[in-house]
C-alpha cells in the first residue's frame, strides 16, 4: 500500500530510472569473508557439540585429567595469543603504509603460528606415544578432531600469511594486498578465539571434571 | 497480452481434468485406505493412532479443501478470456485478508498442536498402558508380557525371560495383555514394527529403546524392520501371533518342549548375517544373554559397556546403555541423543 | 618382491580390475552407450572446432548468465541419470513379488535408492535452483555480475566435479548401498567396507565447497549490489526467497561438512566418533545430518516459492497481495527450519515432551506456507491471468503442494510418525513436495526465464504436453505410495511377499512412464523450440510483460547486463517504468568495468575430483599429489592480480545500437 502511494505521489514528478554516471557498487570482499568465517565458526560448533556428547566416553581409557599437560597447553595459547597482537602491530604498520613494518610483523606473527604447531604436534605426538591416540575412545577421537582442525587452520593460516609475504613484497601495499592482509587478520583472530573456547572447553575443564 | 484467445480452450479443460483426476485418485485412496492394516489395526495403542491420523487429516482438509477448490474457481474465474470479471492490477492489500490468512492456518495449528501436545504424552512408547481398549483399564494385578528384541542382520530373535524362552522370527502374544518390549540390535539400526499392534521404534546397538502394546484380536500379523539396514533387508520379517490366553500357553510350552539352547556360542553363530531365516526356538536359555547383547559384551573377554563407562570416573557414565528395570522413565537413551546440547 | 607389492598399492591402492564391474549387463550396456554417446560428442565438438569456443565462451566464464545456464544443463543431464534410477525401482517394485526376485539383486537395488536419493537431491535440485539464483538474481537487482565471479565458476565446477565422481562410481567399483544420508553404524567400515560410501564422501564433500562458496557468493552479491533505491522492501521476492535460501545455505552445509568428515575419519582411521563401542555415539551423526538435512529442504523449496510468487504476478497482471506477509512468512520459515530436525527420527526414543515439542514447531511452519500459498491465491483472485506454461506450472503446484503440506504436517505428529515413518507414505510425502514444489517450480522458472536467456520463448505446444504428464504422471506415481504407505509397506524394500500390493506397485510404475514421457516432452520441447526460433523470437526482452528489472534489458541481456545502472522506486520497479512511459537511453554510454574471464575454476575442480578418486581408492601417491597441485595452483592463482577490464565505449555503444534498431523493427 506503501508503494502504492508513493507511486501515486510520484506521478506528477519526472522520475529517474537509471544512473547516468559509472555506478560503483560497494565491495562485498570483507562481507563475504566474514560469512565464510561464520560457516567455519559452524564446523568448530559441530565439533564442539561432538565434544560435547562425546567428551567423557572414556570407554575405560584415559581421561582429560590424566593426560592433559597444563602447562604445555598455557604455553601454547600464550604463543598464540602473542601472535594475535603482532598481528595487530602489522595492521598498524600497514596502515602507516610501511611495507617492510608490515611484512616484518606479519613473519613474527608466523613464527608464533609456527612456535604454536610445533608444541601442538608434540602434544599429540606425546599423546599418541603413550597409548592415548585417537582410536582409543570416543572421548580422544572427539578431542582430536577438534584441536587437530583448529591446528590444521592454523596451518593454513601461516600458508596464507607466507604466500602475503611474498605479494606484499612484490606488489606493495596495493589495495588487494591491504584487504587480504585485512581478511587474514580477520582468520587469524577467529582462530585465537576458537582457541581460547578450546582451552576453557576442552583442556580447563577436562582437567576440573 | 498478446496471445490471449489462443488460450481461451485450454484454461477450461486443464481445470476439469484436474479435478476430475483429483476426486478419483481421493476416492480410491479412501476405498484402499479403508483395509489397510495402519487404517484398521488390531491393538489399542495403534487404533489410538490411527483415530489421530484420521482427525489431523479431517482438521486440516478444513483448510486444504478450501484452499484447492478456491485456487480452481479464481483460475477459471480470471482467466484473461473473462472480460466480465473485476481486474485490480493494483490492489495488493487487504488488512483484513491478511489477518485471515494468518489466522486461519494459526487456529488450526492451534488445534492441532494440542491434540498433538496431549497425544505425543498419552501415546509415548514407553509409557507403560493404562487402559488395554476403549474404556477398558489394565484389569487389576495383570502385568505386562515382558520381550526382549534384539534385532540381528537380518532377523529377530525374541528372549521372553519370565518364560525362559526364546525364539527366532515369531513372536506370540495373549490378547488384551499389555506388552511391554525392551529393544536393542547387534549392530545395524533397525526399527522394530508391527502395524496392527503399535508404532515402531528403532532398534540400536548398545542402547535400550522401549515399546508398549496391546493385541486385542486374535491373528497372525506382519512384523518387521521398517528400518533400512543392508542386503538381507526386504526379508527380515517374522508374523506376530495374537491368541488366547489358553493359546498362548500352549504355545509356550511347545516352544519349551521343541525348543534348543541359546546360549553365547549359538548366539554367535546366530549373530552371523543370514537371509530368511526360518522360524527356530529355544527352551534352555542363558539368563544373561539379552543384557550381554545389551552392553556389547557377548565375546568372551570383552568388557561391558556399562562396566567400562562407570570406570573410575565417578560415575559418570555418559554412555547410551540404560538398564534399567521397572524404571520406565526415559532412561539414558534419550540423554544421549545430545539434542539439548547442540541447540 | 615386497618393494613392488607396496609401490603397485601406493600408487594404485585398492583399484583391481574386479572394480570393473563387468559382470552386470545392465552396467556395461549404460557403460558401452555412455563411451560411444561420449565419443560421438567429443567428435562431433572437435568437428565443428567448438573446442575453442566452449572453454573460451562457457568454461572458463566468470559472467553469471552463463555460469547459471550451466548449472541447470548439469542438473538436466544428472536428471536423466536419476530418473533412470528412479524408473528401475519402480520397475523391480513392480516385478518383485513372491517367488519373483525381480531383475536387480538386493546389491544392485541399494545402490540404485541410494544415487537416486543423492543426485535428486545434491546434483539435481540443488544445481537447478543455484543455477536460477544465479541468472535472474543479479539482473533482478539491477547488478552487472555476481560479487564474486571467479568464485562463481569455481563453484560451479567443484558441483560438477562431485557429480562425475557419481557417475564414475557406476562404471568403477560402486556407489553406496546405504540410503541417501547414509547414517552408521550401516555405513561404518565394518557394515559398507567397500568403496560405495567413500564416493558418497568425497563426492558431496567436493561439491558440498562449491554449493558453500556460491552461498556466500549470492549472499553478499544481494547485500552489497543491489542497484539505487532498491530497499530491502523493494527486492523482488524472489530475490527475498534467494536471499534466505542462501542464509540457510551457508549457515547448514558446514554441519555436513563436518558430519561427513567425522564419517571419514572413522572409516579412514578406525577413530570412534559413530562407533558401536569405545564411546562413540550413532545418534550423533543421526542428529547432526538432520541438522543441516532439514534446512537443506528449505534451501530447495524457498526459491521455488520466490518463483511462484514472480509468475502467478506476471500473468495475473497484478502486483503480488500481501509482499509484506509474503517476506516474513520466508523469514519465519527460514528461522524455523533449523528448530525441526528432530521430526526426522521420532522413533528414536527421544521422551514425549521432546517430541511433542519438534512436533509443533514444524507445525508452526506450516502456518507462514499456509500465509503463502493464500497470498498466491489472492494474487490471482481479481487478476488477468494468462495460460502460459509457467502458469500452468503454478496452478499446478498449488494444488499438489496443499496435498503435500497436509500430509507432511500430518507425519509431524509424533504418534502417527511412529506408524508412517519409513513407510512409503513418507516416501509419497516428499516427493509430493519435492516434485510438486521444487521441481514444478524449476520447470516454471525455466520456462519463464528461457526467452530471457536465450531471446527465443520455448514452444507452448510440447511445454503443455510435459506439463500434463508431469502433473498426472506424478499423481499416479505417487498417490499408489500414500496408499501402500497406509498398508504398512516400508521404504526401501527390493522383494515383497503381498501378492495384493503388486497392482499398487503397477500403477505407480504406469506413473512414472507417464513422468517419462513428460520428460521427453520437455526435451522435445527444448528441440523443437529451437528449430523454431525465429518464430519464437523475443525481441523486447519483455515478453510476458513482466515486472521485475531483468525484463527491462534486452534477451539476451548484454554481458554487462544493463548500460546504466537502474534506479529503483517501486517493488515492481520494471512496471513502473513502464507505467511512466521510461524511455531507454540511447545515448551518453560509458565504458563498463567488467571481471575476466579465467581457467582457475575449472583447473582446480579437475585436481579436486582427481584428488577425491585417489582418496575413494585410497591411492595416497595420486592422492598427495594432485592435493599438492591443489595447493600450488590455488596460491599461484592469487598472484593474478590482473583481473579485470573494461568493455570500450563503443563496443557498448554498438550493442545498444542494435539494441535500438531491433526495438524499432518491432515496432
Amino acid at each position: 500500500m506503501v508503494d502504492t502511494t508513493q507511486t501515486q505521489q510520484a506521478q506528477g514528478q519526472q522520475l529517474q530510472f537509471h544512473e547516468t554516471e559509472e555506478h560503483h557498487p560497494q565491495t562485498g570482499t570483507m562481507l563475504g569473508f566474514w560469512l565464510y568465517l561464520m560457516s567455519d565458526c559452524l564446523i568448530f560448533a559441530s565439533l564442539f557439540a561432538t565434544y560435547g556428547v562425546l567428551g567423557r566416553s572414556y570407554a575405560g581409557g584415559p581421561t582429560g585429567a590424566e593426560l592433559f599437560d597444563l602447562p604445555l597447553v598455557a604455553m601454547n595459547t600464550a604463543l598464540l595469543l602473542l601472535s594475535s597482537i603482532t598481528y595487530g602491530f602489522a595492521m598498524l604498520e600497514m596502515q602507516k603504509n610501511r611495507v617492510r613494518g608490515t611484512i616484518g610483523w606479519l613473519l613474527i606473527t608466523g613464527l608464533f603460528g609456527v612456535g604454536f604447531l610445533s608444541l601442538e604436534l608434540y602434544e599429540f605426538a606425546h599423546l599418541i606415544h603413550v597409548g592415548a591416540g585417537p582410536q582409543t575412545s570416543a572421548f580422544l577421537t572427539s578431542f582430536f578432531a577438534l584441536v587437530g582442525t583448529h591446528g590444521l587452520h592454523v596451518f593454513f593460516g601461516i600458508v596464507w600469511l607466507v604466500t602475503l609475504c611474498f605479494q606484499l613484497r612484490k606488489y606493495g601495499l596495493i589495495p588487494e594486498n591491504k584487504r587480504r592482509v585485512a581478511c587474514l587478520s580477520m582468520f587469524w583472530h577467529f582462530l585465537d578465539v576458537v582457541w581460547i573456547g578450546v582451552f576453557t572447553f576442552v583442556y580447563l575443564m577436562g582437567v576440573l571434571v | 497480452m498478446r496471445g490471449t484467445l489462443d488460450y481461451l480452450q485450454y484454461s477450461a479443460m486443464p481445470i476439469l481434468k484436474l479435478v476430475r483426476g483429483l476426486s478419483l485418485a481421493a476416492a480410491v485412496a479412501l476405498l484402499a485406505g479403508c483395509d489397510a492394516v495402519v487404517m484398521s489395526p488390531s491393538g489399542d495403542v495403534a487404533a489410538q493412532q490411527r483415530d489421530l491420523i484420521v482427525w489431523a487429516t479431517v482438521l486440516m482438509l478444513l483448510v486444504i479443501v478450501p484452499v484447492i477448490i478456491l485456487t480452481l474457481l479464481f483460475a477459471w474465474r480470471y482467466r484473461s478470456s473473462n472480460k466480465e470479471a473485476t481486474y485490480k492490477p493494483d490492489w495488493d492489500h487487504s488488512t483484513v485478508l491478511e489477518l485471515v490468512i494468518w489466522g486461519v492456518p494459526l487456529l488450526i495449528i492451534i488445534a492441532l498442536g494440542a491434540m498433538t501436545y496431549v497425544s505425543t504424552h498419552k501415546l509415548d512408547p514407553y509409557r507403560p498402558l493404562d487402559r488395554i481398549g476403549p474404556g477398558q483399564p489394565v484389569p487389576e494385578g495383570v502385568e505386562p508380557l515382558v520381550v526382549e528384541v534384539v534385532s540381528l542382520d537380518w532377523k529377530w530373535l525374541f528372549f521372553y525371560p519370565e518364560q525362559g524362552i526364546a525364539t527366532v522370527n515369531e513372536l506370540a502374544a495373549p490378547v488384551d495383555r499389555p506388552i511391554r518390549f525392551k529393544i536393542t540390535s547387534s549392530s545395524t539400526m533397525n526399527s522394530f514394527f508391527i502395524p496392527a499392534l503399535a508404532g515402531q521404534i528403532y532398534a540400536m546397538a548398545g542402547m535400550e529403546t522401549k515399546l508398549h502394546g496391546v493385541i486385542n484380536e486374535e491373528g497372525i500379523y506382519d512384523g518387521f524392520s521398517a528400518n533400512y539396514s543392508g542386503a538381507g533387508f526386504s526379508h527380515m520379517r517374522f508374523k506376530f501371533h495374537g491368541m488366547s490366553d489358553a493359546d498362548f500357553g500352549e504355545w509356550v510350552a511347545k516352544v519349551a518342549a521343541e525348543g534348543d539352547t541359546l546360549d553365547r556360542d549359538v548366539y554367535r553363530e546366530l549373530e552371523k548375517p543370514s537371509e530368511r531365516e526360518p522360524v527356530h526356538y529355544y527352551a534352555d536359555v542363558d539368563p544373561t544373554l539379552y543384557d550381554a547383547i545389551l552392553n556389547l559384551c557377548v565375546e568372551p573377554g570383552t568388557m561391558c559397556m556399562k562396566d567400562m563407562m562407570m570406570f573410575g570416573h565417578g560415575g559418570h557414565g555418559g554412555g547410551n546403555v540404560g538398564k534399567d528395570d521397572g524404571h520406565e522413565g526415559h532412561g539414558d537413551p534419550a540423554a544421549g541423543h545430545g539434542h539439548e546440547q547442540h541447540q | 618382491m615386497f618393494d613392488q607389492i607396496d609401490l603397485t598399492k601406493l600408487i594404485f591402492g585398492r583399484l583391481t580390475w574386479e572394480a570393473i564391474p563387468y559382470h552386470e549387463p545392465i552396467l556395461i550396456a549404460t557403460f558401452a552407450a555412455v563411451i560411444l554417446g561420449g565419443i560421438a560428442l567429443l567428435v562431433a565438438l572437435t568437428y565443428f572446432r567448438l573446442w575453442g569456443y566452449l572453454w573460451r565462451e562457457w568454461f572458463t566464464s566468470i559472467d553469471h548468465k552463463k555460469i547459471g545456464i550451466m548449472y541447470i544443463i548439469l542438473a538436466l543431464v544428472m536428471l536423466l541419470r536419476g530418473f533412470a534410477d528412479a524408473i528401475m525401482m519402480r520397475i523391480q517394485q513392480a516385478w518383485a513379488f513372491g517367488d519373483s526376485a525381480g531383475y536387480l539383486p538386493p546389491d544392485h537395488y541399494d545402490q540404485i535408492f541410494t544415487a537416486h536419493g543423492v543426485i535428486m537431491i545434491f546434483f539435481v535440485a540443488m544445481p537447478l535452483v543455484t543455477g536460477i539464483m544465479n541468472y535472474v538474481v543479479p539482473l533482478q537487482i539491477g547488478a552487472r555480475d555476481v560479487a564474486f565471479p571467479f568464485l562463481n565458476n569455481f563453484s560451479f565446477w567443484m558441483t560438477t566435479s562431485g557429480a562425475v565422481l557419481v557417475m564414475v562410481s557406476l562404471f568403477i567399483g560402486e556407489f553406496a548401498k546405504t540410503g541417501w544420508l547414509a547414517y552408521p553404524p550401516l555405513a561404518g567400515i565394518d557394515k559398507s567396507p567397500g568403496v560405495g560410501v567413500d564416493y558418497y564422501i568425497w563426492a558431496l564433500q567436493i561439491a558440498g565447497v562449491g554449493t558453500l562458496l556460491s552461498g556466500v557468493n549470492l549472499l553478499v552479491t544481494i547485500v552489497k549490489m543491489r542497484a539505487p533505491g532498491m530497499t530491502m522492501m523493494k527486492m523482488p521476492v524472489f530475490t527475498w526467497t534467494a536471499l534466505c535460501t542462501n542464509v540457510l545455505i551457508v549457515a547448514a552445509f558446514p554441519v555436513l561438512t563436518a558430519v561427513l568428515a567425522m564419517l571419514t575419519l572413522d572409516r579412514y582411521l578406525g577413530t570412534n566418533f559413530f562407533t558401536e563401542d569405545l564411546g562413540g555415539n550413532a545418534m550423533m551423526y543421526i542428529n547432526l545430518i538432520w541438522i543441516w538435512g532439514h534446512p537443506e529442504v528449505y534451501i530447495l523449496i524457498l526459491p521455488a516459492f520466490g518463483v511462484f510468487s514472480e509468475i502467478v504476478s506476471t500473468y495475473s497482471g497484478k502486483r503480488l497481495f500481501g509482499y509484506a506477509s509474503m517476506v516474513y512468512a520466508t523469514v519465519v520459515i527460514t528461522v524455523l527450519s533449523y528448530l525441526v530436525w528432530l521430526h526426522h527420527f521420532f522413533t528414536m526414543g527421544s521422551g514425549a515432551s521432546v517430541n511433542s515439542f519438534f512436533g509443533i514447531t514444524t507445525m508452526i511452519i506450516s502456518i507462514p506456507t499456509g500465509a503463502k500459498v493464500f497470498n498466491w491465491l489472492f494474487t490471482m483472485y481479481r487478476g488477468r491471468i494468462r495460460f502460459d506454461v509457467p502458469m500452468l506450472w503454478t496452478v499446478g503446484f498449488m494444488v499438489t503442494f496443499v496435498i503435500g503440506g497436509m500430509t507432511g504436517v500430518l507425519l509431524a505428529v509424533p504418534p502417527a510418525d511412529f506408524v508412517l515413518h519409513n513407510s512409503l507414505f513418507l516416501i509419497a510425502h516428499f516427493h509430493n513436495v519435492i516434485i510438486g514444489g521444487v521441481l514444478f517450480g524449476m520447470l516454471a522458472a525455466i520456462t519463464y526465464w528461457f526467452p530471457k536467456a536465450f531471446g527465443f520463448k520455448l514452444d507452448p505446444f510440447w511445454g503443455k504436453v510435459s506439463f500434463w504428464f508431469w502433473l498426472t504422471g506424478f499423481y499416479f506415481a505417487f498417490m499408489p505410495l500414500y496408499v501402500l504407505g497406509l498398508m504398512g509397506v516400508t521404504r526401501r524394500m527390493s522383494q515383497f511377499d503381498d501378492p495384493s500390493l503388486q497392482i499398487w506397485f503397477q500403477v505407480a510404475a504406469f506413473g512414472a512412464v507417464l513422468i517419462a514421457i513428460g520428460i521427453a516432452a520437455f526435451l522435445i520441447q527444448l528441440v523443437v523450440s529451437f528449430m523454431r526460433r525465429e518464430s519464437l523470437r523475443d525481441e523486447t526482452g519483455d515478453p510476458w510483460d513482466g515486472r521485475t528489472l531483468e525484463w527491462s534489458t534486452s534477451s539476451p541481456p548484454p554481458a554487462y547486463n544493463f548500460a546504466f545502472t537502474p534506479r529503483v522506486h517501486d517493488l515492481d520497479a520494471w512496471w513502473q517504468m513502464k507505467q511512466h512511459g521510461y524511455k531507454r537511453p540511447e545515448s551518453g554510454f560509458l565504458p563498463i568495468h567488467m571481471p575476466k574471464n579465467t581457467g582457475a575454476g575449472i583447473i582446480l575442480a579437475g585436481i579436486s575430483t582427481v584428488l577425491g578418486f585417489a582418496l575413494i581408492w585410497h591411492m595416497w601417491l595420486l592422492a598427495g599429489v594432485s592435493f599438492l597441485g591443489l595447493l600450488v595452483v590455488a596460491i599461484g592463482h592469487t598472484f593474478n592480480y590482473n583481473r579485470d577490464y573494461h568493455i570500450p565505449v563503443e563496443e557498448v555503444e554498438r550493442v545498444e545500437a542494435e539494441r535500438t534498431r531491433v526495438l524499432a523493427n518491432h515496432g
